[in-house]
């Protein structure tokens, strides 16, 4: 067999393998991608709460994207206590203001940073949450002090319609 | 070669007596040319807007829409309306929802992500406020009758005085395309009922060609990227079936035996 | 399994193959011997391989997304359709993969009869297909139900009462697999888990299936035994698997041309209606390749005899290695075989036909006919054939029929011209 032959046969079996190799992927796509939220549940993007029978001190629970969203009306002590606590302290800085757009209304996702439990409103060192899961203590901004958690709680998109509204997302 | 030529043969047999079984007993339908027939058929975005408003103002009284979503309005492939449009379209609409914190459910107007308002409670009040008939969902009607558009778009237009001889009771009408050629809906469609934003002369065959496009969208809502789709996966295949093709010649001719 | 047996070359390899010999199986499935005159229609076997495939993945994809309860099945479906990121073109291969299956199913089984693939040595691997066939139909039937339409409903209402004719028993039965009253949703969530199990249970008969195969090895077109294996055979791998290949990407062709360009022709349009029990489908009619039994059962005017006739349509193949008293396997050395081969094809196909059309009139009559043709087919004409036919004289190898000057040596060198004779 001459060489010239020899090669494009070679040709030929790599072409087929590549064109073979590039079926295969467009066909295992549909099935990774079917996966993925669907147009309805992309589509849920944003849920209102009527927040005027929250009084100073209490946090209410509202559902978003089916996970638990705390919404804390915190005192002028809190807020203070909040405001008060060092960079350097912290584990993940962020100050407070970052994660409160107005002081009076701390908005966040309820979910421990560890492993997704709900921490506990009002517990634990640092006079905010505590995680029962594996002992995560969160401070009253929602940021993590001491424990497995590596960051502090998430704060959602969220903004004030009126003085009585949050939409959430 | 005659083996595959067998082969098509028993496929375009199954095939025939398929739509032979699904071809019994109908009328000559009407025809018309429709954009979305055939390997690279597309919706005409302004027909199905136009048939949108015809369902919305002639349709929607009876006829439900459960499985399509205000958002739907706006996806790619669809009536393609702009994101403010649909949602004022969904705004136009009251949604229940609820319950809130008193316990209470509360009507709000619609946002993207409702289901289209039905307009009757349930099935059973559909029934009582249309004497007896239910009025079908149209969301997959046209996938539903053996007739498909064609059919849809020929009813529509099908409405006659009854022959000599045939008796109909108080509700029920004559349309030559109907099984049976009764029907217990009476004729919607007549020329100008609804105005054309765009300026289109609302004839009964405008508005019966548009709202079936509608209602082909809402039954296939993927029809556009399935043909996109369609026509590249039989194209690689082509290509595909040609190097394998090759390669099993040059394979096969390391034997003496042609195969 | 194979001759000669096999060693690892690497240390690792040797180690792991001693414990599990797994590569000695993979080395078998590549070097397995296969005629080297096998045609396309031995093709199928891959082709149909690759359906069940297919069919398993798309259908647990499906079932990540499908409720199976009576008020939402319907909708569930219709969510797949809509939202469900390919959705559409899952459930669309799912369903037009199942009369995939079933058209390549058919050409498997008819390319058997043609060339006498049942015959021994090769009975159990024929019987086990038999079983695989029905478990196939009892797998589409159930699937079929699932979308909760107007034909799902009421074709599980039709199919479910055919056990109501067994006597005395019959209605408890009926009533047992509803799990109700009537077909509702205990019935709906059974069928689902049935119709889970169910392709792997085919799964499992397949490796029997290619297994009992790979004992006697193929069968091929001139239907006589391998005399010199280093001759009349090619190893599987890559000769056969390239061939199988092409073929399968033909087959994708088609499949593909229906998936996207005429997704629900092979469908019926009333299963696009939600289901409704007080309204029974002006024709019902099974899915196209359950139609030649349908109208077998149709053509009985008695519901228990019916179904009797029916069921024995399908079992009466089981029996076929012992009804056909011919020696001689393949059809082309059968020319009386032959003719009535063709003409049981014909029968079936019209069987279908009419099994799609109203059960009245000339329609009934040709289905009695047909179906009275069928069954002496298989119980008279093949074993009095195989006492009176006379044969061709049968070369001795594939690769040297020694009868030269003979019509033999022409058919035998000549693959076309043997199948298309």
């Amino acid at each position: 067999m001459s060489e010239k032959k020899t090669k494009r046969r070679d040709f030929l079996f790599t072409a087929t393998y590549a064109v073979g190799a590039v079926g295969l992927g467009a066909t295992v796509w549909p099935m990774i991608d079917q996966m993925n939220p669907d147009a309805s549940v992309k589509a849920l993007a944003s849920t209102e709460v009527d927040i005027s029978s929250v009084n100073p001190g209490n946090t209410i629970t509202v559902l978003w994207r089916g996970k638990p969203v705390f919404i804390r009306r915190r005192t002028l002590e809190e807020i203070a206590e909040a405001k008060s606590v060092k960079l350097e302290n912290l584990k993940h800085p962020e100050k407070d203001e970052d994660r409160a757009k107005n002081p009076e209304w701390l908005v966040m996702l309820g979910v421990c940073t560890h492993l997704g439990c709900v921490p506990l409103d009002q517990k634990g060192d640092y006079n905010g949450w505590f995680c029962p899961c594996h002992g995560s203590h969160y401070d009253i901004s929602g940021r993590i002090r001491k424990g497995p958690a590596p960051t502090n709680m998430e704060i959602p998109k969220y903004e004030f319609v009126d003085a009585n509204t949050i939409k959430i997302g | 070669m005659k083996n595959l030529i067998r082969i098509s043969l028993l496929i375009v047999f199954i095939v025939g007596s398929q739509l032979n079984s699904n071809a019994a007993e109908k009328a000559e339908y009407l025809k018309t040319d429709w954009s979305f027939k055939g390997p690279f058929g597309k919706f005409d975005r302004a027909a199905l807007q136009r048939g949108y408003q015809v369902y919305t103002e002639v349709c929607s009284s009876c006829h439900s829409m459960k499985y399509l979503s205000y958002r739907n309005l706006v996806q790619s492939g669809g009536p393609e309306f702009s994101e403010a449009q649909a949602k004022a379209i969904a705004a136009s609409f009251e949604v229940k929802d609820g319950p809130n914190a008193d316990g209470e459910m509360f009507m709000r107007p619609g946002r993207l992500s409702d289901k289209f308002v039905m307009p009757y409670e349930n099935e059973k009040a559909a029934q009582a406020a249309n004497g007896g008939a239910y009025p079908p969902d149209m969301t997959v009607l046209v996938k539903a009758r053996g007739g498909g558009v064609d059919y849809i778009y020929s009813l529509l237009q099908g409405y006659e005085d009854p022959p000599a001889g045939i008796t109909l009771d108080d509700g029920v009408y004559y349309n030559k395309y109907m099984y049976g050629n009764k029907i217990k809906m009476s004729n919607q469609l007549s020329d100008g009922l609804v105005e054309y934003s765009d300026g289109t002369n609302a004839t009964v065959e405008q508005m019966a060609k548009d709202v079936t496009t509608f209602l082909m969208w809402t039954a296939e809502p993927h029809l556009e990227t399935r043909h996109r789709m369609g026509f590249k996966a039989i194209v690689y295949l082509i290509i595909l079936t040609v190097l394998v093709y090759f390669s099993m010649k040059k394979i096969w001719s390391r034997i003496e035996t042609e195969v | 399994m194979s001759e000669h047996e096999y060693t690892p070359k690497s240390k690792v390899g040797k180690w792991f193959n001693d414990r599990l010999p797994l590569l000695t199986l993979a080395n078998h499935l590549t070097d397995y011997p296969t005629p080297k005159n096998l045609n396309y229609w031995w093709t199928f076997g891959g082709i149909l391989t690759f359906c069940l495939i297919t069919q398993i993945v798309t259908g647990l994809v499906l079932a990540m997304h499908y409720i199976a309860h009576a008020d939402l099945a319907f909708g569930s479906v219709e969510h797949i359709m809509r939202d469900v990121n390919y959705g559409w073109l899952i459930r669309y291969i799912h369903a037009n993969g199942a009369s995939m299956f079933f058209l390549a199913v058919y050409i498997h089984i008819f390319r058997s009869l043609f060339y006498g693939s049942y015959k021994s040595p090769r009975e159990i691997i024929w019987i086990i297909g038999i079983i695989i066939y029905l478990l196939m139909m009892a797998a589409a039937f159930l699937g079929y139900v699932l979308p909760w339409g107007q034909m799902s409903f009421w074709g599980a209402t039709v199919i479910t009462n055919l056990f109501s004719a067994i006597p005395l028993v019959g209605e408890g039965i009926v009533t047992w697999l509803w799990g109700g009253y009537s077909v509702d949703n205990p019935t709906l969530t059974r069928f689902f888990t049935l119709h889970y199990l169910i392709p792997f249970l085919i799964l499992g008969l397949v490796v029997l299936h290619i297994w009992a195969l790979h004992v006697p090895g193929n069968n091929n077109p001139i239907g006589i035994d391998i005399q010199k294996p280093s001759k009349d055979t090619v190893p599987f791998h890559p000769y056969i698997v390239i061939k199988d290949g092409f073929a399968l990407l033909m087959f994708m062709i088609v499949f593909a041309f229906f998936v996207f360009y005429t997704p629900n022709i092979l469908g019926h349009a009333d299963n696009y209606i939600e289901a409704n029990p007080l309204v029974t489908p002006a024709h019902i009619v099974p899915e196209w390749y359950l139609l030649p039994f349908y109208a077998i059962l149709r053509s009985v005017p008695d519901k228990l005899l019916g179904v009797i006739a029916m069921l024995s349509a399908i079992l009466i193949l089981a029996a076929l290695p012992w009804l056909d008293t011919s020696k001689i396997r393949s059809a082309v050395f059968r020319p009386l075989y032959k003719q009535f081969y063709w003409i049981l094809v014909a029968d079936v196909l019209i069987l279908g036909y009419v099994g799609a059309m109203p059960a009245e009139g000339l329609y009934l009559l040709i289905a009695r006919v047909a179906t009275a043709y069928y069954f002496l087919h298989f119980l008279v004409i093949l074993p009095v054939l195989g006492f009176k036919e006379r044969t061709i004289p049968v070369p001795l190898s594939i690769t040297e029929p020694i009868l030269a000057g003979s019509t033999n040596l022409a058919t035998a060198k000549n693959k076309d011209s043997i199948i298309n004779q």
